[in-house]
C-alpha cells in the first residue's frame, strides 16, 4: 500500500499550493521522522512530517521523550521542596519559573512580599528575559544554517548574565533563588553595580547584533512570510508571549495583570504585524530593548529594606485548604502554577501551565505548505524548551 | 630440558632522558603512544542534547570555555561520525531505547560520558516513574561527571579524564580495549518501551544491583 493511499484525505492548507494527494503523475508522499535525535529539534522533540516533495503537508508532533514526572514529584514533596524542581522546567529561565511558583504559593498562603524583594524579582526576571531572547536569536540563526557565529555572540552575552546569577545565587543555571515571601540572598552593592554596567552595555551588544543580522538579506528571505500565524488562531489555541504578540495581539501579563510592581515601570509592549517568523524574531529584539529600560529604572529605584518578609514561612509550610493560580509573563509566554492544598505539607494537586507546550500546538498550522527546511526555522521561532514541554 | 635464557629487559628510559633527547630533536615513542595520542586529541562528540546539561554542553563549546582546545569542538550530528556519546541529561524510559540505538550506531572506538546527576543515577528525578535510574544500566560509561548541571569546566575535566584513559590503552594483548578485540562487541541490546517499564529493565552484563555486605 502506498503512502499516498494511506494518507488520502489530507487537505491542503487554504491558500497554499499543495497538489492533490492522489496525483498519479508524481511520486508518493514521504513520511520523515525528525527526532528525537535531530540537531535542530532543540532537544528530544520529534516531528512526524509528511512531505510532498519538499512541502510539508502534515506534521504531527510526538511528545514525552523528556517526561520527568514533574507534577507527580511536586505532589510528593513539600512546597519549598518543589522550588528547585521548577528550575529544571524551563532550564534557560529558572528565575521566572521560581517567581511564578513563589507567586502561586504566596497567593495560596497569603504571604506579603517586601518592596525590595519585588524590585529584585523584576530585575532578575528581566535579566532572564534578556538571556532567553539572546539565546533564541542565536539558536534561530543556527537553525537557518548560519552555523556557529551568531550562537557564539549570543552565548558570550549569556555568560555575562550567568556570572551575575552565579554571584547572587551560587549556581549558573539552577538558581533556586526565590522564596515564599521574598528572595533568598540580598545582592551586594558590587553586584548591583555590575548589573548596572551589564545593562548599560547591553544596548551596544544589541546594536552590534542587529547590524549583523536584522537587515541581513538571507535572513529576511528565509523568515519573512514564512510560518504565518493568524491572530484568531493564536488566541484560540491559547498561545501567549512573543508568539501571540508577533501576530499583533496586545496581551502582555505585565500590563494585563500588573503583577509585582510592573505598573510602576514605564515600558512599551512591542507588537508584530504579520505573525511570521521574522516578526517573532523582531519582537524578541524589541522586547530586549524594553527590558533594558525596565532594568535601568529598577536598578535606579531599588529601595532599601528587607528582602524577605519577617513572618515569611517556607519550611514546614502548610497552607489552608484552597486553591491558587499564580502566573507571570515569562520570556516564552504565560507561565503559571496551579496549586490545590488540602492543608497538608504537600500540594494535593500541582499543575504547571507551560507556555512553550501550548505555543507548540499551532506548529502544524504554521508549517503546512512550507518547506521542510522552513519547518525547522519555524520550530526555532516558537522557542521551545523540552523540559517545559514534556515536564 | 634447557630453558632459553630470559631476554634482557629493555632499559627503561626516564622522563628526564626523554626530555633531554627531545631537546636535541629526537622523539622517542612507540606505536601505542602515537596511536593513543592521536585518538585522544580528536574525540568528536555526538551533537545530542537531552535536557538541561545540554545547554552547559553547548556553553562548553562556545567562546569562553572553548572545548576546541581539547580537540573536541567537532560536534557531529550523525552517530556514524562520532566517537563520544555525552549523555547530557535525564534519560526517560521512552528515550532510553533511542539512546542505546544511537550508541549501537556509533562506530568503534567509542566512548561514553554520563554528564550530570540524571544520567548517572536519575538525579533529582530518580523517584519519577518514567525516569531511567542511570544510563549505565544499558551502555558502558567511561566517565561520570557529577553535578546538576555540571559546570562547563567539569565537562572539560571529564573530557580530560577520558583522554587520560585513552592514552593509557594497550594496542595488543588481553588488556586491549574493546575495539581491538575481535570477540568483543560494541553493540548492546536495545530495550523496549514496555507496558510499565523498560523490557528488560537493565542489561545484566553491564549492571548489577549493588549488594550490601555487612561486617560480621
Amino acid at each position: 500500500m502506498s503512502a499516498a493511499g494511506e494518507l488520502a484525505g489530507l487537505s491542503a492548507a487554504p491558500g497554499t499550493t499543495v497538489r492533490a494527494v492522489n496525483d498519479p503523475f508524481h511520486g508518493d508522499l514521504l513520511e520523515v521522522s525528525m527526532g528525537p535525535h535531530h540537531p535542530s529539534t532543540h532537544g528530544v522533540f520529534r516531528m512526524m512530517v509528511t512531505l510532498d516533495g519538499e512541502t510539508v503537508v502534515k506534521l504531527k508532533p510526538v511528545f514525552g521523550y523528556l517526561h520527568r514526572n514533574h507534577e507527580k514529584l511536586g505532589e510528593n514533596t513539600t512546597y519549598l521542596g518543589s522550588m528547585p524542581y521548577t528550575d529544571r522546567l524551563d532550564y534557560l529561565n529558572s528565575m521566572t519559573n521560581n517567581w511564578a511558583y513563589a507567586l502561586a504559593v504566596e497567593k495560596l498562603s497569603g504571604q506579603p512580599v517586601p518592596e525590595r524583594a519585588e524590585y529584585l524579582r523584576i530585575i532578575l526576571a528581566e535579566l532572564t528575559r534578556l538571556l532567553n531572547h539572546t539565546c533564541l536569536a542565536g539558536f534561530l540563526l543556527q537553525d537557518t544554517g548560519c552555523s556557529g557565529t551568531p550562537l557564539m555572540y549570543a552565548f558570550r552575552e549569556r555568560e555575562h548574565i550567568l556570572d551575575l546569577f552565579e554571584a547572587l545565587s551560587g549556581s549558573r543555571m539552577m538558581c533556586n533563588y526565590q522564596r515564599f515571601g521574598g528572595c533568598r540572598v540580598d545582592p551586594t552593592p558590587g553586584w548591583l553595580a555590575a548589573a548596572a554596567r551589564l545593562v548599560d552595555g547591553y544596548g551596544r551588544f544589541l546594536d552590534e547584533y542587529e547590524a549583523l543580522i536584522t537587515g541581513n538579506e538571507i535572513l529576511m528571505a528565509r523568515t519573512q512570510g514564512v510560518g504565518v500565524l493568524q491572530p484568531d488562531l493564536a488566541v484560540n489555541a491559547g498561545a501567549t508571549g512573543p508568539m501571540l504578540r508577533a501576530c499583533g495581539v496586545d496581551y502582555d501579563l505585565r500590563k494585563v495583570d500588573g503583577y509585582g510592581f510592573y505598573p510602576r515601570f514605564e515600558f512599551r509592549v512591542p507588537l508584530g504585524d504579520h505573525g511570521d517568523t521574522y516578526d517573532r524574531y523582531m519582537i524578541r529584539v524589541l522586547e530586549m530593548r524594553e527590558s533594558i529600560r525596565i532594568l535601568q529604572q529598577a536598578l535606579r529605584d531599588l529601595p532599601a529594606g528587607p528582602i524577605i518578609d519577617a513572618k515569611a514561612k517556607n519550611r514546614g509550610l502548610r497552607p489552608k485548604a484552597g486553591e491558587a493560580y499564580g502566573r507571570i509573563e515569562g520570556p516564552k509566554g504565560e507561565i503559571g502554577f496551579y496549586l490545590i492544598s488540602d492543608g497538608g505539607p504537600n500540594p494535593y494537586r500541582y499543575r504547571v501551565r507551560p507556555p512553550s507546550f501550548i505555543n507548540l500546538t499551532v506548529l502544524e498550522d504554521m508549517c503546512l505548505g512550507q518547506t521542510v527546511a522552513d519547518a525547522v526555522v519555524i520550530l526555532g521561532s516558537v522557542d521551545i524548551v523540552l523540559g517545559e514541554v514534556d515536564r | 630440558m634447557s630453558e632459553a635464557p630470559p631476554a634482557p629487559a629493555a632499559p627503561e628510559i626516564t622522563a628526564a632522558e626523554r626530555d633531554e633527547l627531545r631537546r636535541h630533536g629526537i622523539l622517542l615513542t612507540s606505536l601505542e603512544e602515537l596511536y593513543n595520542w592521536g585518538r585522544s586529541n580528536s574525540v568528536w562528540p555526538l551533537q545530542f542534547g537531552l535536557a538541561c546539561c545540554a545547554i552547559e554542553m553547548i556553553a562548553a563549546s562556545m567562546a569562553r570555555f572553548d572545548i576546541a582546545r581539547f580537540g573536541s569542538e567537532v560536534f557531529r550530528p550523525s552517530p556514524r561520525q562520532a566517537d563520544l556519546l555525552i549523555v547530557s541529561g535525564t534519560v526517560t524510559k521512552k528515550m532510553a531505547p533511542q539512546v542505546v540505538r544511537l550508541w549501537n550506531q556509533m562506530p568503534e572506538p567509542k566512548y561514553c560520558i554520563a554528564m550530570g546527576a540524571c544520567a548517572i543515577s536519575g538525579g533529582p528525578f530518580k523517584q519519577g516513574y518514567n525516569v531511567l535510574k542511570g544510563i549505565d544500566r544499558f551502555i558502558p560509561v567511561d566517565v561520570y561527571i557529577p553535578g546538576c548541571p555540571p559546570r562547563p569546566e567539569a565537562l572539560l575535566h571529564g573530557l580530560m579524564q577520558l583522554q587520560e584513559q585513552i592514552r593509557a590503552q594497550k594496542i595488543s594483548g588481553p588488556e586491549a580495549p574493546r575495539h581491538l578485540r575481535p570477540e568483543a562487541s560494541g553493540e548492546f541490546p536495545v530495550p523496549e518501551f514496555g507496558g510499565s517499564d523498560l523490557v528488560p529493565p537493565r542489561n545484566p552484563d553491564l549492571w548489577e544491583p549493588p549488594t550490601i555486605v555487612r561486617a560480621e
